[in-house]
């Protein structure tokens, strides 16, 4: 059929299924917008930030599983939108961002508008495109999707001349794709499993790490059968968060750096790691050297170059983790589970000792109540995002998740300002779900603008702000390392957060007590508009227990130690 | 899992890519970006097919080595990496000397490395050697007493036997 180039963009999306495209237009990117305009195979939200737009697509692409699409212009539309890019590249997130770019006759010549898009995300994204024949569009596109969600997902971007949008040419999309240098290992070698699960047979003191990668393979099922069958004591990353359950008895709970006594102390004292997609992140191992010293490691990952990137591998599997555990656990068939019983004893009492805790007030609301609360009034039935900071971790930590995709945030970049548009973009995607941006008052107002789009579109995205009226993680490192000289972390001066909710056709909320909390977020989910709830917590609160940077997982401090 | 000292090797690898824009962009950002080494690269077509041939001599430990070969694997358009370990490599270098040196010294230097004069001009002549990049370096060693005003290497081609 003979289109232009903007209409095969359309059509592309439309063929991928896709429902939902975030964006903002600009001078590139115009016959793009002006077919969009013309058709109804896709909505298109109009967030009010190239960076949102992107962070929309990533909450969509992490709540539903399916590649997130972001649309934006050439120059500083794509700029803006990296941030994006890097947030969704460093979690393995499938997205497909389509940039425009000046016309081909102009590129090179420092034209208005134009930056080289592919040379600054090169590094950020898992490929990238600049269109430079309309034949080879429809090709391209197809492409993009197919490399964003397989394998290790990522984002790709595309970049279009305008030129190109605007020819007509023949356009058939691609059935299949062919990429001679790029294919994927999923089934993990045989063997290799077969040695794994002799390992986990001899082993005593077996340790079940789980990462992100059992989210993004939709093996959350299978993670909990290895677990229920062995009997083998589990510790989920921060971005695993959900897999295992909040109620699995085998849950150990996070581990890290702000991870809970009983995981850190199972990480050091294991005598073998079963790594799930999981990275040995530098905020998960602490000190290298320090790092499992007892153990033997089995390594399943979908990514080779994360094997052996850290820490030395006994056991590599190379594939994705459903497909590896769907032949691995039928091997562990009669494994002798009494045989780490003395083992599990062992981290009981550990988390006996040192159970997650916290010192309730009745004079200050506590950021731990408040996560506790939020789970117990909307537990499962909420999708939970966050953005970074304190915050992020005490969500980590006390919230109850009951299952993958319910807890969204960015762990690897760490990108404030992420949580608000993620959420907009998961509530779009299940508009029967309670969602829930759990942020601070630093991360709040990077991003702030999208109080616009979540209520022109009628996005009831709830922003419960822990407000310390400080960067409070900054300020706890300043606080533990840098002799409390609290340099530009004060943040007394605020924004009247009610009056600035609903100057954006929102809705506010100032909350000083336990009573008020719970009217308000009772209210709040009654209500069909996006609301700011500002919530007064306890200024100086720390997350706790804390490995400082660099230091051994096994060296904590805990929150009996900070009242010393 | 005790702590080994792990020694820094040269090593040459070869890279099969996709022959499309950019490809080595990819490459050297990728060296550049994860702070990997480069000593040497050099890039050229595959005659009668789609792909190029990229060889790049670097320096790295054992772990470093292998991320190189992981993280150059990883890029879509990179079909092979060959790290090479039994291999016959070659290197050609130019060098431009005032005519007024010891021209037959110099003839017979480069007959000595495999190579010869291969361009004489009013005032300078030039010498071209093609042959294992530890006896290039000797000959640039060597042709320093000639006082050569231009030295130009090609970098490492390699060949797995």
């Amino acid at each position: 059929m003979q289109m232009s180039g903007a209409q095969m963009v359309c059509e592309a999306i439309i063929a991928e299924g896709v429902k939902t495209v975030f964006g903002y237009p600009g001078g590139a990117i115009m016959h793009v917008y002006d077919e969009i305009y013309k058709q109804n195979g896709f909505e298109h939200i109009l967030n009010r930030h190239e960076q949102a737009a992107v962070h929309a697509a990533d909450g969509y692409a992490r709540a539903t599983g399916e590649v997130g699409v972001a649309m934006v212009t050439s120059g500083p539309g794509f700029t803006n939108a990296v941030t994006g890019l890097a947030t969704a590249y460093m979690d393995s997130i499938p997205l497909v961002v389509i940039s425009g770019q000046v016309p081909l006759s102009l590129i090179g010549t420092d034209g208005f508008q134009e930056i080289d898009a592919v040379g600054i995300s090169r590094p950020c994204t898992k490929h990238n495109f600049l269109v430079r024949t309309l034949e080879e569009l429809p090709r391209i596109l197809k492409e993009a999707f197919y490399i964003a969600r397989s394998g290790r997902p990522g984002p790709v971007l595309v970049d279009i001349p305008k030129d190109i949008t605007v020819g007509i040419g023949n356009f058939v999309y691609p059935d299949t794709v062919n990429i001679p240098t790029y294919k994927p290992t999923y089934k993990g070698n045989k063997k290799q499993i077969e040695k794994a699960v002799e390992a986990i047979k001899k082993a005593k003191k077996p340790l079940i790490y789980v990462g992100g990668g059992a989210v993004l393979s939709n093996a959350s099922e299978l993670v909990r059968q290895l677990a229920q069958k062995t009997q083998i004591p589990t510790v989920e990353t921060l971005m695993a968060r959900g897999v295992m359950g909040a109620k699995n008895p085998l849950l150990l709970g996070m581990l890290g750096m702000h991870g809970n006594y009983a995981s850190n102390m199972a990480m050091s004292e294991t005598d073998l790691i079963i790594a799930l997609g999981a990275r040995f992140d530098d905020r998960v191992t602490g000190k290298l050297s320090e790092f499992a010293r007892y153990a033997d490691i089995i390594h399943v990952d979908i990514d080779p170059a994360n094997i052996a990137k850290l820490v030395d591998v006994d056991y590599p599997i190379v594939g994705d983790v459903y497909d590896v555990l769907e032949n691995m656990i039928p091997l562990l068939e009669n494994v002798n589970t009494d045989r780490y019983q003395a083992w599990r004893e062992i981290l009981k009492r550990y988390d006996a000792l040192h159970p997650q805790s916290y010192v309730d007030s009745d004079e200050v609301l506590k950021p731990q109540w408040v996560i506790e609360r939020v789970g117990e009034l909307v537990g499962e039935n909420a999708i939970i995002t966050s953005d970074v900071g304190q915050h992020q971790m005490w969500a980590a930590q006390h919230y109850p998740f009951d299952r993958p995709r319910q807890w969204i945030n960015s762990g690897g970049l760490g990108t404030m300002g992420f949580g608000f548009p993620a959420a907009i973009g998961a509530k779009r995607a299940f508009p029967e779900k309670t969602v829930i941006n759990i942020t601070g008052d630093g991360s709040i107002l990077m991003n702030m603008q999208e109080l616009v789009t979540a209520a022109e579109y009628k996005i009831p995205v709830i922003n419960l702000i822990l407000n310390n009226h400080f960067l409070g993680m900054v300020r706890q490192w300043q606080t533990f390392f840098y002799e409390k000289r609290y340099s530009q972390t004060d943040l007394t001066f605020q924004p009247n957060w009610k009056a600035l909710a609903e100057a954006c056709g929102g809705i506010g909320y100032d909350v000083e007590t336990k009573e008020e909390f719970d009217a308000a977020l009772k209210d709040a989910i009654r209500q069909d508009k996006v609301c700011f709830m500002n919530i007064a917590i306890n200024r100086f609160e720390n997350v706790l227990p804390m490995v400082p940077a660099g230091g051994a997982l096994f060296n904590m401090m805990l929150p009996q130690s900070e009242e010393k | 899992m005790g702590v080994e000292i792990m020694k820094d090797e040269r090593r040459v690898i070869s890279v099969i890519v996709m022959n499309e824009s950019s490809v080595l962009a990819r490459i050297t950002a990728l060296f550049a970006g994860r702070g990997y080494n480069i000593e040497s690269l050099t890039v050229a077509p595959i005659p009668n097919s789609e792909m190029s041939h990229i060889t790049i001599e670097t320096k790295g430990n054992a772990k470093v080595m292998e991320q190189i070969t992981k993280q150059l694997h990883k890029l879509i358009p990179v079909y092979k990496v060959i790290e090479h370990e039994e291999m016959v490599e070659k290197e050609m270098v130019l060098v431009k000397f005032p005519i007024a040196e010891n021209l037959s010294d110099i003839a017979a230097l480069c007959i000595a490395y495999n190579g010869g004069i291969v361009n004489v001009g009013k005032e300078m002549i030039i010498a071209q050697v093609a042959d294992e990049p530890m006896r290039i370096q000797h000959f640039i060693e060597a042709a320093q007493r000639y006082n050569p005003c231009e030295i130009v290497r090609g970098g490492v081609v390699a060949i797995e036997r």
